[in-house]
């Protein structure tokens, strides 16, 4: 083994001076730097976020897609009487873009009480350059990584309790089955069915619209991510009480029974008494 | 039949000649023993159907799996859905039998019978008059006044048993509305978990369901509130906590209660009493599901909208040593809705 050792470094120092020598030693040490840095490197670092090239990348679409209403550097546009047009986006940090993109929600087709989500005109390395943009303009909540919105961990207890944040915080406006609900002025909660567990989590992070926040601070990741597991729990569950009607309660349970139940009772009723059991014809008879 | 006879009305002579009854007509199965006899079958099929889907009930309630591992039919769960339908058919089934039996083969004549009129005859009504004077004449009730006039207030007292009675409704309320169980120096904490709170925690737009540190005991600390006491006192001092720019914020006090911006309501509606947390950052309204109450928390919880009288009660906040949020005391109004007391 030694010798062997010997053997090589004598041959490699015997080469030390041939004029490819300090490029490969060049691209050895990047290697070697680089493919440590990717081994050893905290698994949430995502790497796109930093790069300068995406950030770069992200800059070109954000000028192309979001300035019209944001600014040219995303300090926000005022309106006349001094509301927001485009709010700032200075420290919103990269959860809020990848929610609002990420979704649809923006860039909003038109001006209006409320960004509608709809399909993201963005694909996923867009949304993620545009985050990355948006996040190095100032610190703000990070995008959640993969351990924190995979909810397969949580027992049976830790979603109950998701049930009981969920009923506490969120029932006020997105109603008790997750369904939403309407706000003043054309605005809505909107449903919280369909909407990937990354999102759910971002929203609550941010605070979207007229949606208040929920910071770590006081409601943490993992109260967040019981919410979430239960959501996602009820969602899968089989509707046990039969067909859930919109799942909006008793206005659309009530009109069911009335129009349905009550209505095809009286149908019934009065089809079984205009039916004649009797011969018609006297001459019949017989 | 004879004693009625007498209040028969009598016939007036109708402008148009009474047709009488319809002349009897008759259905295929009173005349036609086959047609009876598919009736007769037709209903047994159908009460026999109701047998099978009876014992269709107890098998879908033995075979179709409820709990951890539902047996699932078009997204339902499948034993409701069956237990359901089969009991619903085979009730069906006794209700469309009961018709067809009654429609078909149950005897068919038309059957008359005369209204006669409400009142008594002449005769039986002076009678009742007569013997009702007799009883007054015999009793003497006229003639002995001081029977009379000691048994109306003998009538007149029994009142009072009802009146004392009624007293068992109380205690009244006393001043149990006006106060909640928030004292100065407890802390606000989390509802559900119990976290507790420090400025720093909170954002600018954010909302906590918030209450008194005191119903989340810590470690083997005993709890001061349990059972119905516990879920009384909780739902009169339920707060709402809310970050707003204090820039944003109009009403000078209303911010000297609150610590860099973070305000505390009542979360108890003072229209009829609803929880409301529907609460709009970007306006700073809340609004309550129940009847569109809406109060502007950054202008001290001003009823701007709906059918709410007072506007929201705040809780005066201060900060710990240890740096978590505090009240300075209890609300300095009654939480809720207006009472009696109350005016």
């Amino acid at each position: 083994m030694r010798l062997l050792t010997r053997k090589i470094s004598a041959r490699l120092s015997a080469r030390r001076r041939s004029r490819f020598a300090a490029p490969a030693v060049l691209i050895v040490g990047l290697l070697a730097s680089g493919g440590l840095y990717a081994a050893l490197a905290p698994a949430n670092a995502d790497n796109s976020t930093d790069d300068a090239a995406t950030i770069a990348k992200g800059r070109a679409l954000f000028a192309v897609s979001c300035s019209s209403c944001h600014g040219l550097n995303a300090e926000g546009i005022l309106t006349e009487k001094g509301g927001n047009y485009g709010p700032s986006l200075i420290g919103v940090g990269a959860a809020a873009v990848d929610f609002q993109v990420g979704t649809g929600r923006m860039p909003m087709a038109q001006p209006g009480s409320q960004a509608a989500r709809k399909r993201p005109v963005f694909n996923d390395d867009e949304v993620a350059a545009l985050a990355a943009y948006v996040a190095s303009l100032g610190p703000g909540p990070a995008i959640p990584t993969k351990a924190e919105t995979d909810t397969s961990d949580l027992s049976n207890e830790e979603m109950v309790q998701g049930g009981e944040f969920f009923r506490t915080n969120c029932t006020a406006c997105h109603n008790f089955a997750g369904k939403g609900g309407a706000l003043p002025k054309g605005k809505q909660a909107p449903p919280l069915t369909g909407v990937s567990a990354k999102h759910l989590i971002e929203a609550m992070l941010t605070g979207p619209q007229q949606m208040p926040v929920f910071s770590d601070g006081v409601l943490s990741m993992k109260d967040k991510r019981e919410i979430v597991a239960y959501l996602k729990k009820n969602e899968d569950s089989p509707d046990y009480g039969g067909f859930s009607l919109g799942g909006i309660g008793p206005v659309s349970e009530g009109m069911f029974a009335w129009l349905v139940g009550i209505g095809g009772l009286v149908g019934a009723g009065i089809w079984i008494t205009s039916q004649t059991a009797r011969i018609k014809k006297k001459g019949n008879a017989a | 039949m004879s004693a009625h006879d007498d209040h028969t009305p009598a016939v007036i002579e109708e402008p148009i000649a009474n047709p009488g009854l319809p002349e009897h007509l008759p259905r295929p199965t009173d005349v036609d023993e086959a047609a009876a006899k598919r009736a007769e079958r037709q209903v047994a099929t159908l009460f026999g159907l109701s047998s099978v889907f009876a014992v269709l009930f107890c098998v879908a309630y033995f075979t179709l799996n409820i709990g951890d591992d539902p047996t699932v039919f078009l997204g339902l769960g499948a034993s409701t859905v069956g237990l359901g339908a089969c009991l619903g058919a085979a009730l069906m089934c006794i209700g469309i039998g009961a018709i067809q039996w009654s429609r078909k083969l149950m005897s068919d004549h038309e059957i008359v019978e005369y209204r006669h009129p409400a009142a008594s005859s002449e005769e039986d009504r002076a009678e009742a008059v007569a013997s009702l004077m007799t009883g007054i004449e015999d009793s003497g009730i006229g003639r002995r006044p001081l029977v009379r006039n000691s048994l109306l207030g003998a009538m007149g007292f029994l009142g009072l048993p009802a009146i004392v009675a009624l007293r068992d409704l109380g205690p009244l309320p006393g001043d149990k509305l006006a106060h909640t169980v928030w004292k100065k120096g407890m802390q606000v904490v989390q509802d559900v978990d119990g976290a507790r709170i420090k400025p720093s925690d909170m954002e600018v737009g954010q909302l906590v369901n918030a209450e008194p540190a005191v119903f989340f005991p810590e470690g083997d600390q005993e709890a001061e509130y349990e059972g119905t006491a516990l879920l009384q006192a909780k739902a009169k001092a339920a707060v709402i906590l809310v970050r707003m720019n204090p820039d944003d914020l109009r009403n000078k006090r209303s911010a000297n209660w609150g610590v860099e911006g973070i305000l505390c309501f009542s979360k108890i509606c003072t229209h009829v009493g609803c929880p409301i947390s529907l609460w709009e950052q970007q306006t700073h309204h809340l609004l309550c599901p129940c009847h569109q109450s809406t109060f502007d928390l950054a202008d001290a919880g001003k009823v701007v909208f709906g059918p709410a009288g007072r506007h929201l009660p705040q809780l005066p906040l201060a900060v710990d040593e240890e740096g978590y949020l505090i009240a300075t005391s209890d609300f300095h109004e009654p939480v809720g809705p207006s009472y009696w007391e109350r005016g």
